[in-house]
């Protein structure tokens, strides 16, 4: 089984050479730290920055410098600032190639749930919508089950949804999975450890598994 | 043409019960901390506040909240505000939910005067109940309007006196799509300077979407996520 580290490195490897990338709060943010020093990737915050670096060093925290999740951050040399306007703009026009984010649940045929749960929790969608209704690539980091013991994969999504049909893949602790365009989770690779059965009896959704699975290299 | 005011309490003055305000900010970053200030002391209610987000407890549009100055909120997330998801869960609060693109989008539509924009963000999701959606080239948009607020009330890092704004790293944010959104923007500014100090060639806000202007004072810059690396 992997852990959220585990997860953020598997997903690293997704991400390639000259790539604009756009990482969403928690597990996804971890992956900025996995992409290997050789490739040229640009980290997009969208409220409003190109070139996001690491957490500055303690005493060098700047209020005017955070990310999408009000985070301390630094920029890189050749970053770009611009505002939301702009940075919803490049994002609906297909300029940023990756898109990373977390989710609640996720159905069978790429729907998304990840803002609300009515009458207990609304927080908002933030940018998520925006991303998942324009992203080509988008990959969902998260728990494969819900803290009640409960698949986070389904065939429908309970929750208020976020996008539809938009998720391509997911990475849990578990394992790879491609939403596949017609329909249900094909099972790419799974975690050191876990056996097919157990991420079948984890997957609520429709399961494909196809010859041997491998498991995740990382 | 004077723009210049003495303070956020002048600048402020005639803001009335149950108008529309553009706050520009994003989480506590580029917040017109001095207006907020002004706001909560000049104590109007029934207000309908636009902002991608609703402050945290003790600071930004949540001093206003406690207060119970606002009507609606229309913001895009809301996760850090204890006081703003009671009042929402006990229905004492009015609030929209936007995509924060959308958000930004219908500000920037009314600074362009244009009506209305077509984005696919909240197609298929309750965003999209009651709005008009068109297809264009086999994908579904939804039509959203231009917003239309009384005041857009934004934070800059350095301003003219003829209300021409430059913002600082990502404390721009929403400002600069706000203050071309509002029928009266007020800008707030840490340093006001004279016309000629500012290369025109780096102004993000041209004066004429400004009409009034003065320089805050007592800037907090409240960082709401302290997130460091230890020197190695």
């Amino acid at each position: 089984m992997l852990d959220k580290t585990g997860i953020a490195k598997r997903i690293a490897k997704e991400i390639k050479d000259g790539y604009y990338v756009n990482l969403g709060i928690g597990i996804p943010t971890l992956v900025a730290n996995y992409i290997p020093e050789t490739m040229d990737v640009v980290l997009q915050s969208e409220n409003g920055l190109l070139g996001m670096g690491p957490f500055p060093f303690e005493g060098e925290e700047d209020p005017d410098v955070i990310n999408a999740g009000k985070q301390t951050i630094t920029m890189l040399p050749g970053s770009a600032i611009f505002d939301s306007a702009m940075s919803f703009g490049m994002i609906r026009a297909k300029k940023v190639n990756l898109t990373i984010l977390g989710a609640m649940e996720v159905s069978e045929n790429g729907d998304i749930a990840n803002w609300k749960i009515p009458g207990k929790m609304v927080k908002g969608m933030g940018g998520a919508m925006d991303l998942v209704a324009s992203a080509e690539n988008i990959i969902v980091a998260m728990q494969h089950v819900n803290k009640a013991g409960e698949s986070k994969l389904l065939p429908k999504c309970t929750l208020p949804l976020t996008g539809v049909h938009c998720v391509k893949k997911i990475v849990t602790e578990l394992g790879v999975f491609d939403v596949l365009p017609e329909g249900g989770f094909k099972l790419l690779e799974r975690a050191p450890g876990v056996s097919v059965e157990e991420i079948k009896n984890a997957t609520a959704g429709k399961l494909i598994v196809e010859g041997e699975i491998p498991e995740i290299v990382i | 043409m004077n723009k210049v005011v003495s303070g956020a309490d002048e600048a402020i003055r005639d803001i009335q019960d149950g108008m529309t305000l553009m706050l520009g900010g994003f989480g506590l970053c580029g917040l017109p901390e001095n207006c907020i200030t002004a706001l909560v002391k000049q104590g109007r209610k029934e207000l309908t506040c636009i902002s991608n987000n609703a402050g945290v407890d003790d600071f930004g549009i949540g001093l206003m909240l406690k207060q119970r100055q606002v009507k609606k909120m229309i913001s895009s997330y809301v996760g850090e505000n204890a006081e703003f998801e009671r009042q929402l869960l006990s229905g004492e609060l009015e609030v929209e939910l936007l995509p924060q693109g959308t958000l930004a989008t219908r500000c920037m539509a009314a600074g362009y005067g244009m009506p209305a924009i077509f984005t696919p963000a909240g197609v298929g999701t309750e965003v999209a109940e009651g709005k008009e959606t068109r297809n264009f080239d086999g994908k579904d948009y939804l039509m959203e309007m231009a917003f239309d607020a009384d005041f857009a009330i934004v934070k800059a890092w350095k301003g003219d006196t003829m209300g021409n704004l430059v913002y600082r790293s990502t404390a721009r944010n929403f400002n600069p799509v706000m203050a071309m959104a509002g029928k009266i923007t007020i800008a707030e500014v840490e340093e006001l300077v004279q016309p000629g100090e500012l290369d025109p060639d780096h102004v993000h806000t041209p004066g004429i979407y400004v009409h009034r202007i003065f320089q805050g004072k007592d800037y907090e810059k409240r960082i709401e996520q302290r997130t460091v690396r230890a020197k190695e």
